[in-house]
């Protein structure tokens, strides 16, 4: 079966040459939810970015390809490719507030992207919303419709954006840290949520985090993320069974487990680090020399 | 045992809420605290934790009377600093010091990590060997003395809090207030922050409030915790307990919630292995 999304040996680079994605290779399959876990600056959401088109423009793909279900976004023509991006794929964001138009009601801006991008007529629409905010268990849809951003609380709107997310039946849904903005009790219920939705769906969900509490709930297959390179993958199960890679061991110990507390919360290793480092300066070696 | 050195007791806070005030007119009043009572034990780090809106930065910033309470009485150390005038007050305010959660906006940009820190000191009276203490003081949290003459956009998050808590402790305080100052953290710079304000706690004889809204970080790191809800203490006590044996459903659900890095063959009928 082809996959949903393919990345092979993507590198990126910054405007003055410094390497932010380094050869980085995954595959989510159809109707898989694969994590792509790190902390601040491994790059997780550039490649989220990547893949919906949207890099800033100081990030230069320098190498390797993005496939959307067999086609490569590099052959298309820019305009192709944002039709084929559009129609294929969704985000949910980190911060529903931000993502959102202050200043215009919820249900057209639902809308909105299935009339211009899929050709939808406007009753059509506006039934699909409908049926999407009855999905992701809003109450009350027309209040909700008519109601203005700041009139939802976060857990709300972030609903409202899975509903807009999985609307147009995306193949693909990048979920930027979709929960991190949110109290425990709604992270429980939003990742409870957008798991039921992608099984009901059979939407394939790249999900970027930083949590390996989110990822060890939502995913089942997982890419460990440090400055940019994949340093380990696996399916889930064998991720927390048997970690093999020393930093990913490491970020499992570091994060809190009110279970186990003496046994979490630990500092990362000096050698881990250094042994990092070591692996990423050697993959810029074997990088560099072909690439000047 | 010794008595405690915060003694809380009816503590109301009502503060105007700017998002009902009329265009002309006073905003009406909304409680934020309604009626808490309790103690913070000497030489111990008590967490206290909350949703967002439970009303737990106000509870923190009343401790250091950043904020004045309505009714009730806070006694610190044998004082009732609950109406004390800012005068009044001065003399006090090297034993409550407080951290906050962004050190990024609570560091001045446009001053030297070393005048930040020597800033409290000055602000006390204490002028002679001001260099050598904020050497002293940097070297408490593990940053080179060298990072006194840089600025805090040179600093990583990491140290930026390690200064956050070097200004804190410079006075050598009674009582520290930290508010959610690792939830802008990564997970491994997180764990440092908490095993150095663990360890300096212990070493210095702090009595810490812990604010935050990770249950994990309080299990890990304090001796009794306070759960919060709208404004109300749901329940308090040693952190074993509470965990052991939550006594209401709210703490039970709070914990429930918790997403443990590890498979919890349960959720949504995931089958392990």
């Amino acid at each position: 079966m082809t996959a949903a999304l393919e990345i092979e040996n993507l590198s990126a680079v910054l405007g003055g040459g410094q390497r932010v994605l380094r050869s980085v290779s995954l595959t989510v399959k159809p109707g898989e939810v694969r994590a792509l876990v790190g902390e601040s600056g491994a790059g997780k959401s550039m490649i989220g970015k990547a893949v919906l088109g949207v890099l800033p423009p100081s990030v230069r793909l320098v190498e390797g390809t993005i496939r959307l279900e067999g086609t490569d976004l590099g052959a298309l023509g820019s305009r192709a490719r944002r039709t084929m991006i559009g129609a294929r794929t969704a985000l949910i964001p980190q911060d529903p507030l931000t993502a959102l138009n202050p200043s215009r009601r919820i249900g057209p801006q639902m809308t909105d992207r299935l009339v211009s991008i899929l050709g939808w007529d406007g009753a059509r629409a506006e039934a699909r919303v409908r049926q999407l905010l009855d999905e992701v268990q809003i109450r009350e849809p027309d209040r909700v419709v008519r109601a203005y951003p700041h009139e939802l609380s976060g857990g709300m709107r972030q609903r409202v954006l899975i509903a807009a997310a999985f609307a147009a039946e995306p193949r693909l849904i990048v979920a930027d840290e979709p929960t991190t903005a949110l109290d425990v009790t709604v992270q429980q219920q939003i990742l409870r949520l957008i798991a039921e939705m992608q099984r009901e769906h059979g939407t394939a969900i790249l999900f970027v985090t930083h949590d390996l509490g989110v990822v060890a709930k939502i995913s089942q297959s997982v890419s460990v993320l440090y400055a940019g390179k994949v340093v380990e993958e696996s399916d889930t199960t064998s991720l927390f069974s048997a970690p093999k890679h020393p930093y990913t061991l490491a970020l499992m110990r570091a994060t809190p487990r009110y279970t186990d507390p003496l046994a979490s919360l630990l500092p990362v290793d000096e050698a881990v680090l250094a042994g990092l480092a070591e692996e990423i300066a050697a993959a810029d070696r074997a990088w560099g020399s072909p690439h000047g | 045992m010794a008595e405690p050195l915060f003694t809380v007791r009816g503590l109301k806070v009502a503060l105007p809420d700017m998002a009902r005030k009329p265009p002309f007119g006073k905003a009406p009043m909304v409680e934020i605290l309604k009626g808490l009572d309790f103690d913070l034990p000497r030489n111990a780090i008590t967490g206290i934790v909350g949703e967002s809106g439970s009303g737990k930065s106000t509870l923190g910033r009343t401790l250091v009377r950043l904020t004045e309470p309505t009714t009730g009485s806070v006694i610190f150390d044998g004082h009732d600093i609950s109406h004390l005038s800012e005068a009044e007050l001065k003399p006090l305010r090297r034993d409550l010091q407080m951290i906050f959660q962004d050190p990024m906006s609570s560091l001045n940009p446009r001053r030297t990590i070393g005048s930040i820190i020597a800033a409290p000191l000055r602000q006390h009276g204490v002028t002679d060997r001001l260099s050598e203490r904020v050497a002293e003081a940097l070297k408490r949290v593990s940053l080179p003395e060298s990072f006194a003459a840089r600025y805090r956009h040179e600093l990583s998050g990491g140290q930026r809090q390690r200064v956050g808590i070097a200004r804190a402790l410079a006075l050598s305080p009674k009582f520290v207030l930290a508010d959610e100052i690792v939830s802008g953290l990564d997970v491994s710079t997180q764990a440092q922050i908490l095993t150095l304000l663990e360890k300096l706690a212990g070493e210095m004889g702090l009595t810490v409030a812990f604010i935050s809204h990770d249950l994990s970080v309080i299990r890990r790191l304090c001796r009794q915790v306070i759960v919060m809800r709208a404004g109300a203490i749901v329940e308090a006590g040693p952190t074993d307990a509470i965990f052991g044996a939550p006594k209401t459903d709210y703490t039970r659900e709070l914990i429930a919630a918790i997403p443990l890095p590890e498979i919890d063959p349960d959720w949504l009928g995931r089958k392990a292995g």
